[in-house]
């Protein structure tokens, strides 16, 4: 707020504006107000990691490093958070395998192939994607979508049974709510995000450097790897990691399909769990330290995203300015 | 494309048939991958209206209170957790969206290229990462173990999820306002106060609204910050300020495990009620958007 006080023209004494001598109290109190709320940003943030990490400070202190354990049994009072980690990381990482194929092709779709009348509607039904609620996506996708992957995953895995390394992937036990069902609803999840940041990003592709990829014969695929992913590549990194912040975080969609199993298995078709979906389904009946171990998961959870968040906005910042600048 | 244009001169033949193939293997691709997120939300958007549609009702909508699991469908009704979601995510959006267009207001106009308007930004953004289930911690640790659950709580809740948001979009709007219309005021002897007032921000309205609104539809579908702050509840609660609420996210979620067809048949016809909200929400986004915006990019 001090920035704002030295905006101040007025404010010494050097004449510089002889027109105006002081601004009026109403322009100064409405500076210090708009200045307020930009500044209520990083107030909420902060008391968000102070907040929590007091809540959960006794969870720390009591368990030290052995938070990481696989150990997490509220009866005898332990409560290692290592498959929870697990199932996040694994699930987050089907659905980035998944989602960002796929986004990447809507967003040159959008950008190089269909003509921009076309591309407004596209663009709404994407859109629609993100608005579905996530609490819908996991309705739906342990009323439906679950039982009738069951049967693929069933028939998948006796397919693969015995072959090494497929068969501990992809092999029995099975399960319709399971690491790759979550991981599959989070793909739908985070594909409209990573698609528009994408779009954005290989939009500022200049138009000479498509134009002369074209004269020199170029086919629109040979057009697009040589000139549109080199002047992209380092955006598409960060909206990547900006997904995959996304997947980790999601919680309901994924409290619903993920099987509440906590387990570390190679299985990606069996019953899993994941660091949200443990703070959603076991809260209501958590006290104590219990409830101080499940705040410890969200500080985690925060320490994680916000990082990942700060190094992809970073990423995508400094590649579109430089994209500006060239 | 490509194609020869006639000039004899020169070889301008279409590319050599791999290249081409490669090319249209490609386009297919691209289309195909579209294919892959249109038909699931087809089948998402079928599912709910079809299941949806036969649990709705009048009844259903303003009826209460909810019935415990194990009663048929057709008993009871949503009508608390319409209310709890309408009032809950009203009251966040009384909160957020003037703070919101507040903080874009000193970014844009205010902070310009200083070190706190470039941070304030940043963490903008990146505060718009953070998981709706911390911001739902969050709000437990710092109210709710204070001032006990109340519609209020998961309202803050809700409002924290929107404020960055809020920031960003209608930030994208002010700077698409010419600098001619603020120089022109400013010549006429106005204020910054009040050429930020009646003419930046009357210019970027409908980009705001629409920003908004948007935001506000994200925010009404929200679960895991309404868990820990409004503790659900099965009856009406009209006073948003205290007292445990329910809402109609937490509802589903609550019913969506239920082995009970009536438990099932209820969460189909919140989560249609749910989705018609957000839908309306974001037609009437887009209608502000392509009736009333005079600049856009």
């Amino acid at each position: 707020m001090s920035a704002v006080a030295q905006a101040d023209p007025a404010a010494p004494a050097g004449s510089a504006h002889p027109l105006s001598h002081r601004r009026p109290l109403g322009d100064r109190l409405f500076a210090i107000l708009a200045a307020a709320a930009g500044v209520l940003v990083l107030v909420i943030l902060a008391l968000i990691a102070a907040s929590t990490s007091q809540q959960a400070s006794s969870w720390f202190s009591t368990e030290g490093w052995s938070v990481f354990s696989v150990d997490w049994n509220p009866g005898t009072n332990s409560f290692g958070a290592m498959s929870y980690v697990y199932g996040t990381v694994i699930t987050a990482a089907i659905a980035i395998i998944l989602a960002v194929p796929v986004s990447l092709a809507i967003a040159l779709l959008l950008t190089e192939v269909v003509p921009r009348r076309w591309a407004q509607p596209i663009v709404y039904v994407i859109d629609l994607l993100a608005v579905v609620p996530s609490v819908v996506w996991g309705l739906w996708g342990i009323l439906v979508f679950a039982p009738w992957l069951q049967h693929i995953y069933a028939s998948i895995a006796s397919g693969l049974t015995g072959i090494p390394v497929l068969d501990s992937l992809f092999g029995a036990p099975v399960s319709g709510a399971s690491f790759f069902t979550a991981g599959i609803i989070l793909a739908f999840m985070i594909t409209p995000i990573v698609t528009s940041l994408s779009r954005e990003v290989i939009a500022t592709v200049p138009a000479i450097d498509k134009e002369g990829a074209y004269a020199l014969g170029a086919t629109r695929w040979e057009m697009i790897t040589g000139a549109v992913w080199p002047h992209s590549q380092g955006g598409i990194v960060g909206a990547v990691m900006l997904g995959l912040g996304r997947a980790m975080g999601e919680t309901i969609a994924v409290a619903l399909v993920i099987g509440a199993s906590p387990v570390i298995t190679s299985h990606l078709f069996a019953a899993g769990y994941s660091m949200p979906a443990v703070i959603a389904n076991q809260f209501g009946e958590a006290s104590g330290e219990f409830r101080s171990a499940l705040i410890g998961l969200g500080v985690l959870l925060f320490v994680i995203t916000i990082a990942i968040n700060l190094v992809a906005r970073g990423v995508v910042e400094r590649s579109s300015r430089r994209k500006r600048g060239a | 494309m490509t194609a020869a244009t006639g000039q004899p001169a020169v070889d301008l033949r279409e590319p050599a048939g791999w290249r081409r193939v490669k090319n249209q293997v490609a386009t297919t691709a691209m289309w195909v991958a579209f294919a892959a997120v249109l038909v699931p939300l087809g089948f998402v958007l079928y599912t709910v209206i079809s299941k949806g549609a036969s649990a709705i009702s009048w009844t259903f909508l303003t009826g209460g209170p909810i019935p415990p699991n194990v009663l048929p469908a057709g008993t009871g009704g949503m009508g608390p957790a319409v209310i709890g979601t309408l009032e809950i995510t009203g009251l966040a959006a009384v909160m957020a969206v003037p703070l919101g267009i507040l903080g874009a207001i000193y970014v844009n106009e205010y902070g310009g290229n200083r070190l706190l308007a470039r941070v304030v930004r940043f963490m903008a953004d990146v505060m718009t990462g953070v998981p709706s289930i911390v911001m739902g911690l969050f709000i437990f640790s710092i109210w709710v173990l204070h001032f006990g659950y109340s519609g209020l709580a998961g309202a803050f809740a809700l409002g924290c999820l929107m404020l960055p948001v809020v920031i960003r979009s209608t930030e994208e709007m002010l700077k698409l306002v010419p600098n001619a219309l603020r120089e022109g005021s400013y010549a006429l002897g106005a204020t910054k106060a009040r050429v930020t007032l009646t003419v930046v921000l009357p210019a970027a309205i409908a980009g705001t609204v629409s920003g908004s609104l948007l935001a506000i539809a994200r925010a009404a579908g929200e679960t895991a910050p309404l868990l820990f702050t409004i503790l659900t509840v099965t009856s009406t609660n009209a006073n948003v300020f205290s007292g445990a609420n329910t809402a109609l996210s937490a509802q589903i979620f609550a019913n969506a495990t239920q082995p009970y067809l009536g438990a099932q048949s209820r969460a189909w016809g919140a989560a249609l009620t749910l989705i018609a909200i957000a839908f309306i929400l974001l037609i009437v986004a887009r209608f502000v958007t392509a009736r009333f915006t005079r600049f856009s990019s």
